[in-house]
């Protein structure tokens, strides 16, 4: 096994703690954290496997860089969005669809929030 | 001529979306007005260079792949970018006018659908699979934003969902194009294909065909995949909801499409072509169902969209291990479909959105009476919906056909039900809406009347979703136009 491999099956090992974290956590902001723990691993994948005789390849790189771009820019735009809707909603997670939609959630929102 | 016609289309959106960013939403849509007509008049030019001379390869700054981006624009890709230039414009249109510029944060939808447009644009374009995973991603989260615009928590709750799903469906796409650029070192999709070719296919190779197409599946809202598409679309404004059934979901088809098409002959297998057809299939019958039952107006027009979406996904089974006229027949067919269905769907939400506006309640049995107050808007609806079950002589017929002769030719005549069921279950969901709205309802009448060119918008769509019937032909001949000899370098 070569250390280039080994960096492959660390991000199949990453991606699937992520994964699950994904699917079974409800609280939406660790669900956050587990897609970019899968992000992360899908780099490492991609970076890993690409070596070729000992060589890195550039391409794999140039293409990481975009994708890290890519996941800042989704992470901060699902941020955002948590953090609007726990402040319309008072929930953190997705659960219970009929309290939210008829309003009987109390809104918990601080006079320092609202800026 | 040529080069000019591509940085057009793929500089002015993203221009565009820096400019209306700076301003307030009445600005940007003085700004917006001017840069869909570029658009417009750019995707035409463009559509009618490649009518005329074929397709051709285009280097982006004139850089070579692997660093540069190189695209391919063929007869399908441009079919595709006029497509969007004609929604997109109308749902523009619409929406400076639907949306309210009181409401301070309005003003975000044009920055947003401007890099939705740069994405859609890239998308139809992109010859290699990372680019094509950027493009999807500028759609994907700019769509979010869209969904988001709404502002209550229940369309924030859609908004994280929609955007839940697609940040997964891209990851397991992304994992898939990591594996690919592992095995192959290229990430293009002619290339990866010629490599496989060449060398023939060795075990494991499924995988990572597997991962993108479950990723571009999730994205596209397969049956079971499809819980998040109604929420998201049915809370939506209605402009917004029509550009995202019209195009957005499209665009992760387009590249299943592509990948299956190019690359599933030598890793797909029966069972796998069989098994997305089969999903589609319940896809269809299950969201037309569910269409049926649903109480708001909205959420009865999502709905069909999952129905109509599963019909896209026949492709897979009625291109695999057929002869070659029959594969074409099917592609035609799906291309039609995903015209007509993408015209016929942005009628059908604008003219709910009209309804809607005009009744005050987005109810299916508030509509009633509504028959006499907003004729315009119902006919609208009316004839979207006639393409939609796919009555002669609408696109939507015109594409049942050719997918209904292409089950007959390949075998496969278990799909025939599923067309016929389909297109029943169509027709009692828009009845249903029809018989609403001719009730009569004791009690004054209180209607809101929303201005004329809100009305004029859907039912353009919707005359022009019909009329696709009757001019199926040539949109098709210039679908397979093959590249030119080096044409537009």
């Amino acid at each position: 096994m070569t250390p280039s491999l080994l960096y492959a099956f660390a991000g199949v090992l990453l991606c699937s703690l992520g994964l699950f974290g994904f699917i079974r956590l409800a609280h939406l902001l660790r669900k956050l954290l587990a897609f970019n723990l899968m992000g992360s691993g899908v780099f490492l994948v991609m970076v890993g496997l690409a070596q070729r005789d000992g060589e890195p390849d550039p391409v794999p790189q140039a293409l990481v860089l975009t994708g890290i771009v890519v996941a800042i820019a989704a992470t901060a735009l699902a941020v955002v969005l948590i953090r609007r809707y726990y402040h319309l909603s008072g929930q953190a997670t997705l659960a219970g669809p009929a309290a939210t939609q008829h309003g009987t959630a109390k809104p918990v929102v601080r006079a320092e929030d609202r800026s | 001529m040529t080069p000019w016609l591509m940085a057009g289309l793929l500089f002015t959106p993203l221009a565009w979306a820096v400019l209306t960013l700076l301003v307030n939403f009445n600005r940007g849509r003085l700004i917006s007005w001017l840069g869909i007509l570029v658009q417009v008049v750019v995707s035409l030019g463009l559509w009618a260079a490649v009518a005329g001379d074929g397709g051709f390869h285009y280097q982006l700054g004139g850089w070579p792949a692997p660093l540069g981006i190189e695209l391919r624009v063929d007869g399908l890709a441009v079919t595709f970018v006029l497509l969007t230039a004609l929604v997109a414009a109308a749902c523009g249109w619409h929406a400076s006018i639907y949306l309210d510029p009181a409401k301070a944060w309005h003003r975000y939808f044009w920055p947003l659908f401007w890099f939705l447009w740069a994405g859609l644009n890239g998308v139809w374009l992109g010859g290699d699979l990372f680019n094509l995973y950027v493009g999807l991603e500028l759609i994907s989260l700019s769509a979010v934003g869209l969904v988001a615009l709404g502002g209550e928590s229940a369309a924030l709750r859609a908004a994280i969902r929609y955007l839940m799903a697609a940040l997964l469906g891209s990851l397991a796409y992304l994992l898939g194009v990591a594996l690919i650029y592992g095995q192959f070192g290229s990430l293009s999709i002619a290339g990866v294909s010629r490599l496989l070719g060449e060398a023939g296919t060795a075990p494991g190779q499924t995988l990572p065909l597997l991962l993108m197409l479950f990723g571009l599946t999730l994205k596209t809202a397969l049956f079971p995949m499809h819980g998040w598409l109604p929420p998201a679309h049915g809370i939506a404004r209605s402009p917004v909801s029509a550009l995202l059934s019209a195009l957005v979901v499209k665009a992760s088809f387009y590249i299943a499409a592509r990948i299956w098409l190019d690359l599933g002959g030598y890793l797909g297998s029966y069972g796998l072509a069989q098994l997305i057809g089969g999903l589609g299939a319940i896809a269809v019958i299950w969201g037309s169902w569910r269409a049926l039952w649903q109480a708001k107006l909205k959420q009865v027009v999502a709905y069909s969209s999952v129905a109509q979406i599963g019909y896209l996904f026949l492709l897979f089974p009625l291109t695999w291990g057929v002869a070659e006229p029959v594969s074409l027949q099917a592609q035609q067919g799906i291309t039609l479909q995903i015209i007509s269905h993408a015209l016929a769907k942005a009628a059908m939400f604008l003219a709910a959105g009209n309804l809607i506006m005009s009744v005050g309640s987005n109810r299916v049995d508030a509509l009633a009476g509504v028959s006499r107050f907003l004729p315009f808007s119902l006919f609208s609806f009316g004839l979207a919906g006639v393409s939609l079950m796919g009555l002669p002589p609408s696109g939507g017929f015109a594409a049942k056909w050719l997918l209904l002769q292409s089950s007959l030719a390949s075998g496969q005549w278990w799909w025939l039900p599923v067309l016929l069921a389909g297109g029943l279950l169509s027709a009692a969901y828009v009845f249903r809406v029809y018989r609403a709205s001719f009730m009569e309802r004791a009690g004054t009448d209180r209607f809101f009347h929303p201005s004329r060119s809100l009305e004029v918008i859907p039912m353009i769509l919707a005359l022009l979703s019909l009329g696709l019937g009757l001019v199926a032909g040539p949109v098709l001949s210039v679908m397979v136009l093959p590249f030119g000899e080096g044409g537009g370098q």
